[in-house]
């Protein structure tokens, strides 16, 4: 197992520079000329020169990359075209409302997929199944701005539940927040509810048919040991990869919820950064976004691995 | 121990030529909700603009924000534009963006993971890398990084789509080649010196089909899903564009006055992504290897 | 004394797409608390399903339509799950075939055998799973219960089943051919252990196998089915001495005797192929390949009659039969071709070696350590005389495959000399002529996988004649189908719509496409049923002599091997151990391995005695292989220090026999009996 650690985590650091350099070609290499943006387009040549000297603009690529990377990596992030703050307190304060955003959506999600799936799974061709099946295939398909919008006109202005507007200030604590969260979760976890109940479905549909579970059943076990700790044990080991991989999304994919709901999450800051041209702030979070994926995958892949006896012990 | 025992004396079939696959995809009814669905707005995207009765742009001032009736069956929006017929040219309008995108996304993916994954070694390695780091980042983040800095140039968004996709069909086609390559038929090829392309397109390709096109028509349902949310936050497309999300966006500020204008676009994208999960899914119950 | 099972009328009815589609069709059994039955069929016949029904697990779409099934007295149809419960808990256990996937992958192996004992403690719940792991002579059972599945060979973990399946002291025992999936020296330690549990218990056993050899050891009392229905039943001693049914007696005559050789005898086949159960004949099933067929056999179905105390058959001509009067056994098996030598090597290998690095971590990289690598094929040499055929057994990680594959150029990291008709052989395909290529082919293990399922049995076919021969031509196909005794109008069909047998032989057709001068075959009726084996085997037996070709003949059947070579090699751990022509391969003197591999063969006679040789422990890991004798380590016959320091050296016997052993061959000669005594068909 420790092996297997260090590999993964080998791994994670490989795609992580790939992605970065990725990163740094869309957004240095691609726009052209850095240092018009930042001075405008009446700036003179000897003004654009020296600019271009200070930022370290006409070093070769690579080193540029590594000067960036290396700054990236120790917490220097640059300063924000538009802002002309640091980039990295407005990110930090953005990322932490959009982990608690995270946080609702999964539990509202995740619950309620793996249930739906698991039901269907044990289920299946019955009318159950086929409700649940077809169900999670609609809702999976709808756009978030239209259930987001959906919501609102339902729960916000019919009902006057929850707000219309989820747009929070800065240092409001996770619970006061909370009825604010509430559709804009709703939102983000319909469409992944309808993605984990079908991954479960299909892990159970696929465990069941196995052969061991016909050896359990025919020991006389209940249906209850049988489901339990056979089917689902097994079933349930690729959903949980399914989850932790939809956490990247999470973090920075819900840019339309964000921008229904007025939300100041990373989204909404990414596209402000695009509005912008600002680049220092957009290469911040898609770089936050990428490691929010890696560092996912790589806690799905360890705890995978731990639950399947065939690597733990290699 | 195989099975001894089959259908004898059955004449060959034509499995999967695609009048077959329609027939069956409309045997189910999830499936064949899904296709009438496609099929209908592939109409509309076809004759659309021919049958619409007014023009996508056309303003009339004394008809705004007109409750659906026999002359506007939409309604008008904020500007006296009629509804219906703008829904109608933005079925062309994402139809064809989506459809060209993933075509072309799809054959890029397929030819680059074949080939990959076929001749292995190094090269392969390192190119899943650099594709599993893309697909590190969510497709609209991607999508977004690529616009937002490439700016609005013309035929960006097919660009966009097709760069976004390509890593995605490039790993399901290299995934089948590898359970293919070591097939008895595959190697009977290379005994008999086959080339590396006859073996590639003859022997290994047709295998792939089916698993391609399930995931052509994924990426199709993406790619409409992701041309209407870009349309929807501003990015990619300027007003006066048709596109559905563009519509929904625009119709927000006037949703009290003019609700139609907002549900009917966004009924469309919904109801299309729909139809074409659905259809998707028939689609992998229904391909079969011939004569199956 | 009420029987354990009962089974009475029992018809079980498939739903699918058109119509029901019959499985089972009014079959009855009885066995008798203590006794063994054996269940044998060929696919389609039904025994799968049957044994399905008995333990009332059913899949969905299968419906019990009538009959009843008994266990113990008690009625089992009808009953709700809740019921059923305890009957499978306590009555009824099975073993199933492939007892890896049969394992939970996420529960250690001790919690498995102990949690239907719901009622015990942990402590106790621990013991019992050691109890149950002595009890099947496993050694060191408390590492083994703290194990998950996959870190067990495959000889325990069906052992482990075997104990899963007796803790409950059943009535009844199903047995699901337990032992196909083994090596044959792991199946014959693991039939010992069965026999001997069962001896010890005295549980009535179904015993379900496709094995005729493994049911003559084992079974007291037969049922034989074919396409859903019961054809005979008897007692062992009858069924296999004096067969009443055409069927039964095909089937017999379709396994090679040990001994026989194709220059002595043809296998009796049986003509054309089992029916398939949506297109059964509607008089008796077995009339269209019946060799004693007559009018009536095709207007009604014969009834089951009784031919002694507790004998049935189901047909007319039973009597006839009995009394000698007719033989479904003519004509006799056909005399052996007429086979010219030639004395002309066709293939000589010399010193091939075929080794797979394994991939370095990181770590290992960086410490330069050297790269590990599985020695799949090691210093052999092998030649092949044209027009004959040298069989190569082995059992798993013997490196048969890996050879087979070198010489055809599918490896690239395969070193040694080797001669096609003469001349050098370049290692890769890419190296080779049109010339050479067209003169060495391969068929290979899977059939299901040997087309292309999206070309015509056509289009695969011509490929080779026009990229081989240049020949373009749709009359040269139907030739080729005919060589391999396919109607032409397969020539427009998919192999979705072949049988796995069909799909063999088009696979051999396109081997010999293009007038190859050797054919190299893998395992290719491995997967197969019995009786379609033999008609593959006397199709290769006859291109061999119409065309001349050499044939190298991979196989883990010994029987098989004995019959179709002239010369046969035994293969451990990627060298050869023993190479024999193929009449003298029986007796002594034999390598110690091959004495051990011939004393597991399930043999057909039941009356035949058979000398035991066990081999301890399991096939080593081809990553450390053993020193010296790689065979040291499992050798009855080990003799000391000299067999695990220095290489044997190959010694020759009067009889052409090759032996690589310490042991002198007079030696070998004198302390080896026969290892078995069988009779010749009559």
């Amino acid at each position: 197992m420790p092996r297997y650690v260090l590999r993964r985590l080998g791994f994670l650091l490989l795609t992580l520079l790939l992605t970065s350099s990725i990163i740094f070609a869309i957004t240095q290499v691609l726009p052209g000329d850095v240092a018009r943006v930042i001075l405008g387009r009446e700036a003179g040549e000897a003004a654009l020169n020296s600019l271009r000297e200070e930022l370290g603009l006409n070093d070769p690529l690579p080193v540029q990359y590594l000067r960036w990377l290396g700054n990236f990596v120790q917490g220097d992030w640059g300063e924000s075209f538009s802002t002309r703050t640091e980039v990295r307190p407005l990110v930090q304060q953005r990322l932490g409302n959009s982990l608690m955003l995270a946080a609702v959506t999964l539990g509202i999600a995740v619950p309620v997929g793996i249930a739906l799936g698991v039901i269907a799974g044990l289920n299946e061709n019955k009318w159950v199944d086929s409700v649940v099946n077809v169900s999670a295939l609609s809702v999976v398909g709808l756009p978030e701005f239209v259930t987001g919008i959906l919501l609102i006109e339902i729960f916000a202005f019919r009902l006057g539940i929850f707000p219309a507007n989820s747009s929070i200030r800065p240092g409001t604590s996770f619970v006061e927040a909370l009825p604010m969260l509430i559709l804009p979760a709703l939102t983000a976890s319909l469409v992944l509810l309808g993605y984990i109940s079908r991954m479960t479905r299909v892990g159970v549909i696929g465990e069941i048919s196995k052969p061991y579970v016909r050896t359990a059943r025919l020991k006389g076990l209940s249906r209850w040991s049988v489901t339990y700790r056979h089917v689902l044990r097994n079933a349930l080991m690729p959903t949980i990869t399914v989850i932790a991989i939809s956490f990247g999304w999470l973090i920075s994919g819900l840019i339309v919820v964000e921008n229904v709901y007025n939300y100041p999450g990373l989204g909404r800051l990414m596209l402000f950064a695009i509005d912008r041209r600002d680049l220092p702030l957009l290469q911040a979070v898609a770089m936050l976004a990428v490691l929010a994926f890696a560092f996912a995958n790589l806690a799905a892949d360890l705890f995978y691995a731990y639950l399947n006896p065939k690597i733990r012990l290699q | 121990m195989t099975k001894e025992s089959t259908t004898a004396g059955v004449t060959p079939a034509r499995g999967w030529r695609p009048f077959t696959v329609l027939t069956r995809l409309f045997g189910r009814p999830a499936s064949a909700a899904g296709t009438s669905i496609v099929l209908i707005f592939l109409l509309m995207a076809l004759i659309g603009p021919l049958i619409a009765p007014y023009g996508v742009n056309e303003q009339i001032p004394s008809e705004t924000r007109q409750a659906p009736s026999p002359d506007h069956w939409f309604g008008t929006d904020h500007l006296g534009r009629d509804v219906f017929s703008r829904v109608l040219f933005g079925a062309r309008d994402i139809l064809l963006l989506a459809g060209l995108g993933t075509f072309l996304a799809v054959l890029a993916g397929t030819a680059i993971g074949l080939l990959s994954g076929y001749r292995g070694g190094t090269f392969d390695e390192a190119l899943m890398r650099v594709f599993d780091s893309l697909l590190a980042i969510p497709a609209l983040l991607l999508a977004l990084l690529l616009l937002g800095v490439v700016g609005p140039a013309r035929n960006a968004l097919l660009i966009v789509i097709v760069f976004v996709y390509t890593p995605i069909v490039a790993r399901v086609a290299r995934s089948v080649v590898l359970s293919v390559k070591s097939k008895g038929f595959v190697q009977a090829a290379r005994m008999r010196g086959e080339s590396e392309t006859w073996i590639i397109f003859r022997e290994i390709l047709p295998s792939a089909f089916p698993t391609l096109t399930v995931e052509g028509a994924l990426r199709f349902s993406y790619a409409i899903f992701l041309i209407a949310a870009l349309g929807f936050l501003g990015i990619g497309v300027q007003p006066p564009n048709p596109n559905w999300g563009l519509m929904v966006a625009e119709a927000r500020e006037h949703v009290f006055q003019t609700p139609w204008a907002l549900w009917m676009p966004a009924l469309a994208i919904s109801v299309l992504v729909i139809g074409v999960n659905l259809m998707a899914d028939g689609l992998r119950r229904v391909l079969r290897v011939p004569g199956a | 004394m009420i029987p354990a099972l009962s089974v009475e009328d029992l018809t079980v009815k498939y739903r699918n797409g058109p119509g029901p589609v019959t499985a089972v069709r009014e079959v009855s059994l009885e066995i008798q608390p203590g006794e063994v039955h054996g269940l044998v069929g060929e696919s389609g016949s039904g025994k799968t399903t049957l044994a399905l029904a008995v333990m009332r697990h059913l899949p969905e779409q299968a419906v019990i339509t009538s009959g009843s099934i008994r266990v113990d007295g008690q009625e089992l149809i009808g009953l709700s799950p809740e019921r059923l419960r305890p009957i499978w808990g306590s009555q009824i256990a099975m073993v199933p075939q492939d007892p890896l996937s049969a394992l939970n992958p996420t529960l250690r192996i001790g919690k498995q055998l102990s949690e239907r004992f719901e009622a015990l403690s942990r402590s106790d719940a621990r013991d019992k799973a050691i109890e149950l792991l002595e009890m099947v002579q496993i050694a060191d059972p408390a590492r083994v219960a703290r194990s998950y599945p996959h870190q067990i060979s495959g000889g325990m973990q069906q052992r482990v089943m075997i104990a899963m399946a007796l803790s409950a002291e059943p009535k009844l025992l199903i047995l699901d051919e337990p032992t196909t999936g083994l090596d044959s020296t792991t199946e014959a330690v693991v039939l010992d252990l069965i026999r001997e549990l069962m001896r010890a218990r005295q549980t009535a056993t179904l015993y379900v196998s496709h094995s005729l050899g493994v049911i003559a050891q084992f079974a007291d009392r037969l049922t034989v089915l074919y396409a859903s229905e019961l054809v005979e039943h008897g007692s062992k001693m009858d069924l296999f001495e004096n067969p009443l049914h055409p069927y039964t007696c095909g089937l017999l005559d379709s396994v090679p005797r040990l001994g026989e050789n194709k220059r002595e005898i043809q296998l009796r086949s049986i003509e054309g192929r089992i029916p398939s159960l949506e297109d059964l004949p509607s008089a008796c099933v077995f009339a269209p390949r019946c060799p004693v067929v007559i009018d009536i056999c095709q207007e009604t179905r014969p009834a089951l009659e009784g031919a002694g105390a507790t004998r049935q058959v189901r047909c007319y001509r039973w009597e006839e039969t009995r009394a000698g009067e007719i033989d479904p056994r003519q004509p006799p098996a056909p005399p052996p071709l007429e086979r010219p030598t030639i004395a002309e090597t066709a293939l000589q290998i010399e010193n091939l070696e075929v080794r797979y690095d394994q991939p370095r971590s990181l770590a290992e990289w960086l410490r330069r350590s050297p790269r590990q690598s599985v020695r799949a094929v090691d210093n052999v040499r092998l030649t092949i005389r044209k027009g004959e055929t040298l069989g190569l057994v082995g059992e798993s990680g013997s490196g048969k495959t890996s050879l087979a594959q070198a010489v055809v150029g599918l490896v690239d990291s395969a070193r040694g000399r080797v001669e096609l008709f003469g001349a050098e052989l370049p290692t890769q395909i890419k190296h080779r002529d049109r010339e050479t290529l067209s003169r060495l082919q391969m068929v290979m293990q899977n059939p299901d996988e040997a087309l292309n399922p999206y070309l015509t049995v056509g289009q695969s076919l011509s490929r080779p004649l026009a990229l081989l021969r240049g020949i373009h031509s749709e009359e040269e196909v139907r030739r080729l189908l005919e060589g391999v005794r396919l109607p032409p109008e397969y020539a427009d069909r998919y192999p979705a719509q072949l049988s796995a047998g069909e799909k063999q032989r088009v696979a051999i057709a396109r081997a010999f496409a293009a007038m190859p001068g050797l054919v190299l075959l893998d395992e290719p009726v491995s997967s197969l049923d019995v009786s379609v084996q033999a008609s593959i085997l006397n199709l290769l037996n006859r291109l061999q002599t119409e065309h001349g070709t050499s044939l190298l003949f991979i196989s883990h059947d010994i029987s098989v091997v004995g019959y179709l070579s002239e010369t046969v090699g035994v293969l451990y751990l990627g060298q050869l151990m023993e190479l024999a022509p193929s009449e003298n391969l029986f007796d002594p003197p034999y390598h110690p391995y091959t004495e051990a591999l011939l004393s597991a063969i399930p043999l057909l006679d039941p009356k035949a005695t058979q000398e035991r040789v066990r081999l301890r422990g399991g096939i080593p890991s081809s990553l450390e292989p053993p020193s010296g004798c790689p065979f040291h380590t499992r050798c009855p016959r080990f003799i000391g220090d000299i067999c695990i320091e220095q290489t044997p050296p190959w010694q020759e016997d009067k009889t052409g026999k090759r032996i690589f052993c310490h042991i002198p061959v007079s030696d070998l000669r004198r302390e080896q009996g026969q290892v078995f005594a069988m009779r010749k068909r009559e």
